[in-house]
């Protein structure tokens, strides 16, 4: 096995070719006595076999084909178009590398050229890349690009305590060598006019995320008075956008953000138990040449027909070396593709209808919940898909009860990482759940009220 | 071959998807959240379709052909991964629900910790990093955090030899260290005198791609490793070219320290054009404790199999959200099930017998500078031609679009000028390599004959050769000024 096509005459014939008589002798550089270890792995199977266990495997897992899902928090559950996984399939697009030879890889570029084209318009930016591993990573690339804009001269990152604390803690890991501080605090209540206030000389860049980690939504207003504030300091407005959102909402270019990133995912991607996904990036025209990650640009052929190609890449590692910002190479074609499709499928219609399923959805739900005894919801009103509720009871012990007796995956349990925050569930609803879902969700949560979960 | 952009399809009224009705009551939504207009397409399904579907022509993949692009691994991708991977109990399951109702996941990504940890020889495994350059990222972090809590604060430089990835100095520079080019010597080895003279007090490691990037497996490894230790410093694999070795020899029973592994490279994950990448990383004892994670721990209780999230004690923190590429975890995993030990070993002896052959019968044709040597999984030729002499690597590596076939890397490593850095992998048949043999014989025939015809190549792909000159200067990044 191992889908070796060689036999053992072809490898008698090579040998010989080669001018050696046995297979070892390929590998006399090893050191002696390191070489044909014992490795324990489990005996091999066949295709059939190993079919059967991964089933098996997978069958363990309480999946969204089986559950009603409100569980969000950074990953959601969406409708996927037939189409999508489809033509993501095509295997002229799944397995080719990266597009280093543009002339048999117009496919995978014109693909990405459409991506980028549509993540600017979905952002108000003038220049989207190819993508980066996920919401997370492509946040911390912003901060560092907001760094390096500064010359390394400022350190101040201020980061909004609402942010997914995910991408807090990846940010965190990614500036560790670098000479810079996180600030911003980490109480949830902190509002936008109190980043603003802390803004000053040394401040590289701001990030919020809007809709927020919690789901709640900021007026562009105040946005746009938070993205002054931070530019009277020459400091870079960094905004966190969820895509599918901003099929309904003002993009963030129009209130003032100079950097846009975010998860992807919703857009065309399957849950997958967090990966792969996508993270977006977009900028002002400004800072694409300080931007990382792979970029598509247009050109010509030695004929003059229109062809796309990867441009600036003397910005990345295999030109600049260790004058490189980022070590990035590769991007998450596949992903971004997939997202490609999706939006070119829904269109500026469809993806709107999308994001007003969710807020209408969302918001019937909040209206239910909140009106049942025991539960409450969180002051601000002002959300999109997500919302926080305070339980009676512990989170966990709701979901218990929420997925055993009702096969409902219940909301994220905010104690997991605010511990002031115990006993608050953050739900999400999305265009899948149906209006009996929802129904089926409020009766859970009334009955687990009174039985406190037991 | 032109397809017109998806926007040029778009006629207002169309849209590729039909929605259900709302079936609660509407809300109001503030008026000054909402957008005036958005540029999106307008497009019917079947437009979609066939704009996808033709684009799709005008790509190449493993699917179609040899993709010999050494240093990428591109091996054939088994569909059976990918079945495995779209089953419902995996492509459908949230990353934040309890771990209890995924045991099946946790159970798969503590098997393939194991699985790794074993074939590379280290005592525990992080599934976290998206691709590549991310593990290097995540071990030299590692490296750091390590020596820092020893108290050796004034370790700051990195040493990476010249024949390295460019992700290995990026990665330096990213974890705020510096760079130490060590050169080689002239059997493609790590010159050992300028590295013994920079291993000093200040040095947090070396960065070691090995078989390096010539294809070669270094003749004084264990040496190397040796020294790096005995001045205190440690040492990091780039585990990019680790199918030369699988279940030949475990890096980390040699004296790495931590290492990286691919993958989409030696573990048989699609590309998909350039990413989803998937990557991990593994460490030797005292540096386990600093991998990011959570990391999947298992506990026996009362005779039931338990699987938890457990963050390790020292960890550096996360490197991506959640808990890393997991779709690609299931088809990694599906391989090893399929292959066993003996069966990685085969890929091994295979492919680096694919690439001594090709080697040995290319030497005929073009000069391959350490070709006396054996090479591993892939070696670097030159891409000139006796009797040719404005020939190019670059003119040979598209005159081979013409005869079918995806071009080596060029250019790289930077060592050898007019690199072609050829890597043929195990999946491809005696057969195949003859017929690219007699492709490569065939171009150094015609660059003598004609060598116009190779510089105005490719003449049969979807299109010529494109400007990027034109495409930097003239900066166009999306098909026009969104209105919003």
């Amino acid at each position: 096995m191992g889908y070796i096509p060689n036999t053992d005459a072809d490898r008698s014939a090579m040998l010989k070719a080669i001018g050696i008589e046995r297979l070892e002798e390929l590998f006399h550089d090893v050191p002696e006595g390191y070489r044909y270890p014992e490795i324990d792995l489990p005996a091999p199977l066949s295709e059939m076999e190993a079919m059967q266990e991964l089933q098996r495997l997978s069958e363990k897992n309480m999946d969204g084909k089986h559950a009603v899902c409100f569980l969000g928090a950074g990953a959601y559950h969406h409708f996927i178009p037939s189409l999508v996984d489809f033509l993501i399939s095509r295997s002229e697009f799944y397995t080719s590398y990266t597009p280093y030879q543009p002339e048999i890889s117009q496919g995978t570029l014109q693909g990405i050229f459409e991506y980028q084209t549509m993540i600017c318009a979905l952002t108000g930016m003038d220049a989207s890349n190819a993508s980066h591993y996920d919401g997370a990573t492509s946040t911390a690339e912003a901060v560092i690009m907001s760094l390096h804009i500064h010359k390394q001269k400022r350190q101040k990152v201020i980061l909004s305590p609402a942010i997914h604390p995910q991408y807090r803690e990846v940010i965190r890991t990614y500036t560790r060598g670098m000479k810079c501080f996180l600030a911003g605090g980490d109480q949830a209540e902190n509002g936008l006019e109190e980043l603003g206030a802390s803004c000053n000389g040394d401040t590289a860049c701001v990030v919020v995320q809007n809709p927020d980690f919690f789901g709640r939504v900021s007026p562009p207003a105040r946005l746009r008075d938070l993205a002054d504030r931070a530019h009277q300091h020459g400091a870079l407005l960094v905004v966190i956008a969820n895509p599918i959102s901003l099929g309904l909402f003002k993009p963030p270019g129009e209130y003032g953000a100079d950097i846009v990133t975010g998860e992807g995912q919703a857009l065309g991607n399957s849950l997958s138990f967090g990966g792969p996904y996508l993270g977006f990036f977009a900028c002002r025209k400004e800072y694409v040449r300080r931007s990382s990650g792979r970029i598509v640009g247009e050109t010509v052929d030695a004929e003059g027909r229109r062809g796309y190609v990867l441009t600036l890449s003397t910005r990345e590692q295999h030109i600049r070396r260790e004058k490189a910002t980022s070590n990035i190479c590769t991007n998450q074609s596949l992903n971004a593709l997939a997202a490609a499709v999706y939006l070119s499928a829904l269109g500026r219609k469809g993806l709107r209808r999308v994001a007003e399923l969710c807020y209408h959805k969302a918001h019937h739900a909040a209206k239910r919940i909140a009106a049942l005894p025991g539960y409450a919801l969180q002051p601000s009103q002002d959300f999109f898909h997500e919302f926080v509720v305070k339980c009676p009871w512990p989170v966990e012990a709701i979901n218990r009860a929420l997925q055993e007796k009702w096969g409902i995956i219940g909301g994220y349990d905010l104690e997991r990482v605010y511990p002031k925050l115990a006993g608050s569930m953050l739900l999400c609803v999305t265009e899948v759940n149906s209006a009996e879902d929802i129904e089926k969700l409020v009766q859970g949560l009334r009955e687990v009220a009174q039985t406190g979960g037991g | 071959m032109n397809e017109p952009l998806i926007f040029d399809l778009s006629s207002p009224g169309r849209t590729g998807v039909s929605l259900p009705k709302l079936d609660v009551p509407e809300s109001e939504i503030p008026a000054d959240w909402v957008r005036d207009d958005l540029w999106l397409p307008e497009v019917a399904e079947v437009d979609v379709v066939r704009h996808y579907v033709r684009l799709s022509q005008m790509n190449y993949g493993v699917d179609i052909g040899f993709y010999p692009l050494g240093s990428c691994t591109m091996k054939y991708n088994p569909k059976v991964n990918d079945a495995a991977a779209g089953l419902p109990g995996f492509a459908q399951i949230h990353p934040l629900q309890n771990p209890n109702t995924a045991q099946g996941a946790l159970e798969l990504m503590y098997g393939l910790q194991r699985f790794f940890a074993e074939i590379g020889g280290f005592s525990a495994v992080t599934l976290q990093p998206a691709a590549g350059a991310q593990g290097e990222l995540t071990g030299i972090l590692v490296m750091r955090a390590f020596l820092h809590d020893r108290g050796d604060k004034e370790r700051t430089r990195i040493l990476v030899p010249d024949s390295a990835h460019g992700t290995n100095p990026a990665t330096t520079t990213m974890a705020g260290l510096e760079v130490i080019q060590i050169p080689s010597e002239p059997r493609g080895n790590i010159d050992l005198k300028t590295l013994k003279a920079h291993l000093d007090h200040t040095v947090v490691g070396l960065m070691l791609t090995n078989p390096n990037t010539l294809g070669l497996f270094d003749e004084h490894l264990l040496e190397i490793t040796g020294m790096v230790h005995e001045a205190g410093g440690l040492v990091y694999g780039d585990g990019a070219n680790l199918n030369a070795i699988l279940g030949i020899c475990q890096p980390g029973k040699m004296g790495f320290d931590v290492m990286h592994f691919n993958l989409h490279k030696t573990f048989s994950t699609p590309h998909g054009g350039g990413g989803p990448g998937a990557c991990a990383v593994g460490a030797v004892e005292p540096l386990a404790a600093y991998l990011p994670g959570p990391i999947v721990a298992l506990k026996e209780e009362q005779e039931k199999r338990k699987f938890s999230w457990q963050m390790p004690e020292r960890s550096i923190g996360r490197v991506k959200s959640f808990w890393g590429n997991f779709g690609m975890l299931v088809r990694a995993y599906t391989y090893i099930r399929m292959l066993g030990a003996a069966g990685l070993r085969a890929v091994a002896e295979n492919a680096v017998l694919n690439a001594n052959y090709l080697q040995a019968r290319l030497k005929q044709l073009y000069p391959i500078p350490y070709g006396h040597r054996t090479c591993m999984h892939e070696f670097v030729a030159k891409g000139t031609i006796e009797g040719a002499p404005d020939i190019r690597a670059l003119d040979i590596a598209k005159r081979l679009m013409d005869y079918g076939f995806h071009p080596p890397t060029n250019y790289f490593p930077l060592i050898v000028p007019e690199a072609l850095m050829i890597e043929p992998t195990e999946t491809e048949s005696k057969e195949r390599l003859d017929s690219f043999i007699e492709a490569m014989a065939g171009i150094a025939e015609e660059g003598r004959i004609n060598p116009e015809l190779l510089h105005a190549a490719p003449h049969k792909a979807p299109c010529r050769r494109l400007d990027e000159v034109k495409a930097a200067r003239e900066l166009k990044l999306s098909a026009k000024k969104p209105l919003y």
